[in-house]
């Protein structure tokens, strides 16, 4: 066919090296060389997979209008019939196949059997937005005309989108193994001491507060282009945090060995966890690709992108804080219904098992019992958002601290100061199981409440008649976890190569593992190239998400390039005829009593000439690293906010970050991230939810419709970083991605409801929220 | 977000555009930022798009005199397809109000491609622009096959994307009279989601003697058409301009109470909160107006 000739092919992510990052002072560990990533984007010569396959065919889906509703019937005949259309699919031909075409559900965490998500809805649809039919055709107009002219008939049922409601009794149900739409169950610490806790407390205080509903909003919408081969089998150039994940959830579906699938990821815009989620587009790309013999590609607009889900947060929570009369914490209680949407797919169902691992915050809380519910909602699946669990779980503890603070008419700070885990205390075990590897709360704490000290707050007004309003939250943030693997492969002219199984979406992961590896080894970063984003170059890999790059791929990279550095000091004192404990590393090489060997002529020799007895040829290492122990970054954000009563708008005056993730390995990315985590922390407190109406359907289904943040509403941030290195993994270093999304929502929100003197303030802090607080 | 078929047309002269609007489901197209975004999401499926970016004629700002009632007067002249960074840097004197409601349309991007014209012709209902030409009491100039008309700004938007202009005719023009010692202010809230205006009020007035006098406010945002607030315009007229905005809080309150027709609201702003931003924006610009009128009078408030 005509598409296999004109598809470019694609190359995974465009190799980096550093073409623009010059080493001002230093290119190491600790430096902060230029992103070697921004010259690339700045010139806008990134490729993404919708800029590959432009002659293939266009799949577009026709979506349910209805939240809830029985399909009765589809008729394709007159969108089969309209110029240009190459296919039209329902359930029926998916069913016709080999292939499964059910996206997989993690059931280990779920109390019920449920089906996986059809890629087109067999009988019924459980959410607005979701995938009926699919049509194919020579371009996207005409992909459009096809959805367009194709007759659906629905019936259509009940809906429930709020996970509270849903849970009770008299609720459409969504699937017969879960009658009363909960999925799973989950229970975290001892109840028994924390009931004996709370029956000893002298001070009891409570929140009820919503933990509201985002979408992802990366610049880049998902996309999949999808060719197969006879021999081959399929290659599937695609958005991915994740291209072995993804090759193995393809696999599942299509019902296809891993081996038989090559995965590409190329420059990917962004993330934030829905594009390390499986989704009906690739997986109906690559089943059409091999019914028609051509290539097919898939690239979802803005709104079908909003609607179908990979939704963060919809938390409903009541939690209750015991205190003694002097402010100390005694236990703490948390009941929590978490809305995982129409299916469970991904992340959402697996909920119970990280989000009230954190509910301990930085303090010392002896007894600690949460229950979570999972329930099945008439919506978009839920899936993990940048956080993912800790934002969550931080804003309860963060809340109900202020909470206590105003309750016991003690200031905010000190009550933290007084119930933080010391430094001596780590290794720290807290109740709910998490082992803190590392912390030294109070410097961090002190300098962010020192920032604004001076501040008016309590609502005292500013001469325009503002009020004033000052918060502080603490957080602590688990990354890492699960495997990853490096390799540092050395080319005979001494140039390096680097692959790792997680994927740069923005982060700089080319820049960073480069530094860790100029680190190591008597090469500049600009002699090492890191290719990731490609199941045939990369051995294999876990993905990017859960801040964990740096601290499982960065330690991976590191291991490989220790590995390496003890053979090339072997092969050198070869070379320079020295006891390998006499070689003294150079920048570009080894030296030994005056001589010198370059790099290039260790790798040289390791490549054919001269080698020591007993070592083999080839200078490379493969490093399949699994964590010890999970590494726990902390910090203290403060906002100093001024409060319009008569509209309840709001200025931030001040954001004052001070975050810890241990050794920076490139400072100014760690302050990228910090600045980009606050941005969607801050949009989560201030402006955004994914509003569903009152028929199921989502309101914000466009970017007119859901209040993301723009430029011009977000603070100056201040960053002010602390070093405790983890003392669980050779670096010392611990993730920063999310952190921002952890801190900013509880600081802001108790930075208002200190302007408006209220207990009760719920996200997003829209003007009318406000104003309807202040006039309580 | 693929817009259905449709042909396309870029006339050179404004008889041609005329002919090419007659024909049936024709539409014109201007900047293109209310049509385009419809026409992707399939909102409207016309048979022909009219491109007006050929019509030089169209575009462009200066001073014509006028023969009325009141004698030879002067008016700013606004050719239709002026964009509105053409407008915002051709700065004509005695209409800062509409510079300020252009300067607050969209960003500098939108406002580069984006006409004068185009957003009073597409009327949406939280456009900024609608609001200063009610306040300036501008005049808009339609041609169509019959011939001319004009027609006042007030009025000219009926509802939500309606206005009295014909399906065959163009808006060619806004006309505004030159009075030299009036003074306006443009004041909004913007849509946390849409960065449209939740409500937007355009005030523009005169200061004699210390008091205020003919005032005329509008409000965008707040129903599907402007809304020109008469009890408003009642309490500031003759006002004390030292101090007038105790009275216009109270009246922009109930004003907000007493708008014909339904107040707009969605699912992040209310009815009752656009009611509430009616009151704080006719404050901001009732005040900004009497300070350029006091300024001008050279009064101390």
């Amino acid at each position: 066919m005509s598409g296999e000739e004109s598809v470019i092919e694609a190359e995974g992510s465009v190799p980096t090296t550093a073409d623009a990052g010059t080493a001002e002072g230093g290119e190491g560990i600790g430096h902060s060389p230029l992103r070697r990533e921004d010259a690339r984007a700045l010139r806008g010569e990134t490729t993404y997979t919708d800029d590959f396959g432009q002659a293939a065919a266009a799949l577009s889906f026709v979506r349910s209008p209805h939240a809830h509703a029985r399909v009765e019937g589809i008729d394709t005949d007159a969108a089969e019939a309209v110029d240009g259309v190459v296919a039209v699919y329902t359930w029926a031909d998916l069913a016709d196949s080999d292939a499964p075409m059910r996206l997989p559900v993690r059931t280990e965490p779920l109390d019920c059997e449920v089906p996986g998500h059809p890629v087109l809805a067999a009988d019924r649809v459980r959410y607005d937005g979701q995938p009926v039919a699919a049509v194919v055709a020579r371009d996207r107009y005409a992909a459009a005309d096809g959805v367009e002219a194709v007759d659906v008939a629905y019936d259509p049922l009940g809906v429930e989108t709020d996970p509270r409601a849903a849970a009770d009794e008299d609720v459409p149900t969504l699937f017969a193994a879960a009658p009363d739409n909960v999925a799973a169950v989950g229970e975290l610490g001892d109840r028994e001491a924390t009931d004996r806790a709370f029956a000893e407390a002298e001070e009891i205080v409570s929140v009820d507060l919503e933990n509201n509903r985002l979408i992802p909003s990366a610049l880049e919408p998902r996309a999949a282009l999808a060719e197969y081969d006879r021999t081959e089998g399929f290659t599937v150039t695609m958005t991915s945090q994740s291209p072995h994940g993804h090759r193995r959830k393809l696999s599942h579906t299509l019902g296809e060995p891993e081996r038989q699938i090559r995965v590409i990821s190329p420059d990917v815009g962004g993330g934030f966890g829905h594009k390390g989620h499986h989704h009906p587009g690739e997986a109906m790309a690559a089943w059409a690709a091999r019914d028609l013999g051509e290539a097919v590609k898939w690239t979802a607009t803005r709104s079908a992108n909003y609607r179908e889900g990979a939704h963060g947060r919809d938390h409903r929570t009541t939690a209750e804080l015991a205190l003694d009369a002097d402010g100390r914490f005694r236990g703490l209680r948390v009941d929590t219904h978490a809305g995982i949407g129409g299916y469970a797919l991904g992340g959402g169902g697996a909920m119970p098992g990280w989000y009230g691992r954190l509910l301990a915050s930085q303090y010392e809380i002896p007894a600690i019992y949460c229950r979570s519910r999972c329930v099945f909602t008439t919506t978009a699946p839920v899936h993990s958002y940048r956080g993912a669990g800790r934002p969550e779980a931080v804003y309860v503890t963060e809340r109900l601290v202020d909470v206590a603070a105003d309750e016991l008419g003690v200031d905010p700070v000190e009550l933290r100061r007084r119930n933080l885990i010391g430094p001596e205390a780590f290794p720290h075990e807290t109740a709910v199981g998490a082992t803190y590897d590392s912390g030294n709360y109070e410097p961090a704490l002190d300098e962010a409440a020192d920032a604004v000290a001076n501040v008016p707050r309590g609502g005292e007004r500013d001469e325009d008649g503002r009020l004033r309003g000052v918060g502080v939250a603490g957080y602590v943030e688990s990354t890492g976890g699960g495997f990853e693997s490096g390799v540092v492969r050395v080319h005979p002219d001494g140039g390096v190569t680097v692959t790792a199984g997680t994927h740069d979406h923005g982060q700089g992961h080319g820049t960073v593992y480069a530094q860790i590896v100029a680190e190591k080894l008597p090469v500049s970063a600009g002699e090492i190239e890191v290719v990731e984003g490609d199941t045939d170059k990369v051995p294999t890999g876990t993905g990017t998400f859960g801040s964990r790059s740096t601290v499982v791929g960065g330690n991976a990279v590191a291991e490989s390039a220790a590995d390496v550095l003890k053979k090339a000091r072997r092969i050198a004192a070869h070379e320079l005829d020295a006891d390998p404990d006499e070689l003294e590393q150079t920048e570009s090489g080894f030296r030994a009593d005056g001589d010198r060997c370059s790099f290039a002529d260790v790798a040289d020799a390791a490549y054919g000439r001269g080698l020591p007895a007993g070592l083999s040829p080839g200078l490379e290492a493969t490093t399949f690293y699994e964590l010890e122990d999970t590494a726990y970054t902390f910090g203290s954000h403060a906002v100093a906010v001024a409060v319009d009563p008569e509209t309840g708008a709001f200025e931030i005056e001040r954001y004052v970050a001070v975050d810890d993730c241990g050794v920076r390995v490139n400072p100014r990315i760690v302050e990228g991230q910090v600045h980009g985590g606050v941005a969607q922390g801050l949009g989560q407190a201030r402006s955004e939810r994914a509003t569903y109406g009152e028929d199921g359907t989502l309101a914000a289904s466009t970017m007119l419709d859901y209040a993301l943040p723009r430029a011009g509403d977000l603070p100056d941030i201040e960053t002010r970083a602390k070093e405790t290195p983890s003392p669980k993994n050779e670096l010392g270093v611990k993730g920063i991605g999310e952190a921002g999304t952890i801190a900013a929502p509880p600081a802001l929100v108790n930075a208002v409801a200190d302007a408006v003197g209220v207990d009760h303030l719920d996200m997003p802090l829209t003007p009318e929220r406000v104003r309807a607080a202040e006039e309580r | 977000m693929f817009p259905p078929r449709f042909d396309y047309e870029r006339p050179d002269s404004l008889d041609d555009a005329l002919d090419a609007l007659a024909a049936p489901d024709a539409v014109p197209l201007a900047g293109g930022h209310d049509l385009v975004p419809l026409l992707k999401a399939r909102e409207r499926d016309p048979e022909t798009v009219v491109d007006l970016g050929g019509l030089g004629e169209l575009r462009g700002v200066g001073r014509v005199a006028v023969d009325d009632a009141d004698g030879a007067t002067e008016r700013i002249s606004i050719g239709a397809l002026t964009t509105d960074a053409e407008l915002l840097d051709a700065e004509p004197a005695g209409i800062d109000v509409l510079l300020d409601a252009t300067a607050a349309v969209g960003d500098a991007q939108i406002r580069n491609r984006g006409t004068v014209g185009g957003n009073l012709a597409a009327a949406h209902p939280a456009s900024d622009i609608p609001a200063a030409t009610v306040a300036a009491d501008a005049t808009l100039h339609l041609v169509g096959p019959d011939g001319d008309r004009t027609v006042p700004a007030e009025g000219f938007a009926t509802g939500d994307h309606e206005t009295v202009r014909e399906d065959d005719e163009l808006l060619t023009r806004i006309s505004i009279p030159l009075a030299s010692d009036a003074s306006g202010g443009y004041a909004r809230e913007t849509h946390p989601s849409t960065g449209y205006a939740s409500v937007g009020v355009a005030a523009r007035l005169r200061v004699v003697d210390g008091s205020v006098a003919d005032p005329r406010v509008a409000a965008v945002g707040l129903c599907d058409a402007p809304v020109r607030l008469r009890a408003v315009e009642r309490e500031l007229d003759g006002a004390d301009a030292g101090s007038p905005v105790d009275s216009v809080t109270d009246a922009a309150a109930k004003a907000g109470d007493r708008v014909d027709g339904p107040v707009r609201e969605d699912h992040v702003v209310s009815a009752e909160q656009r009611r509430t931003l009616l009151s704080a924006c006719a404050e901001d610009a009732v005040t900004e107006a009497v300070a350029r009128a006091v300024g001008r009078e050279g009064v101390a408030p």
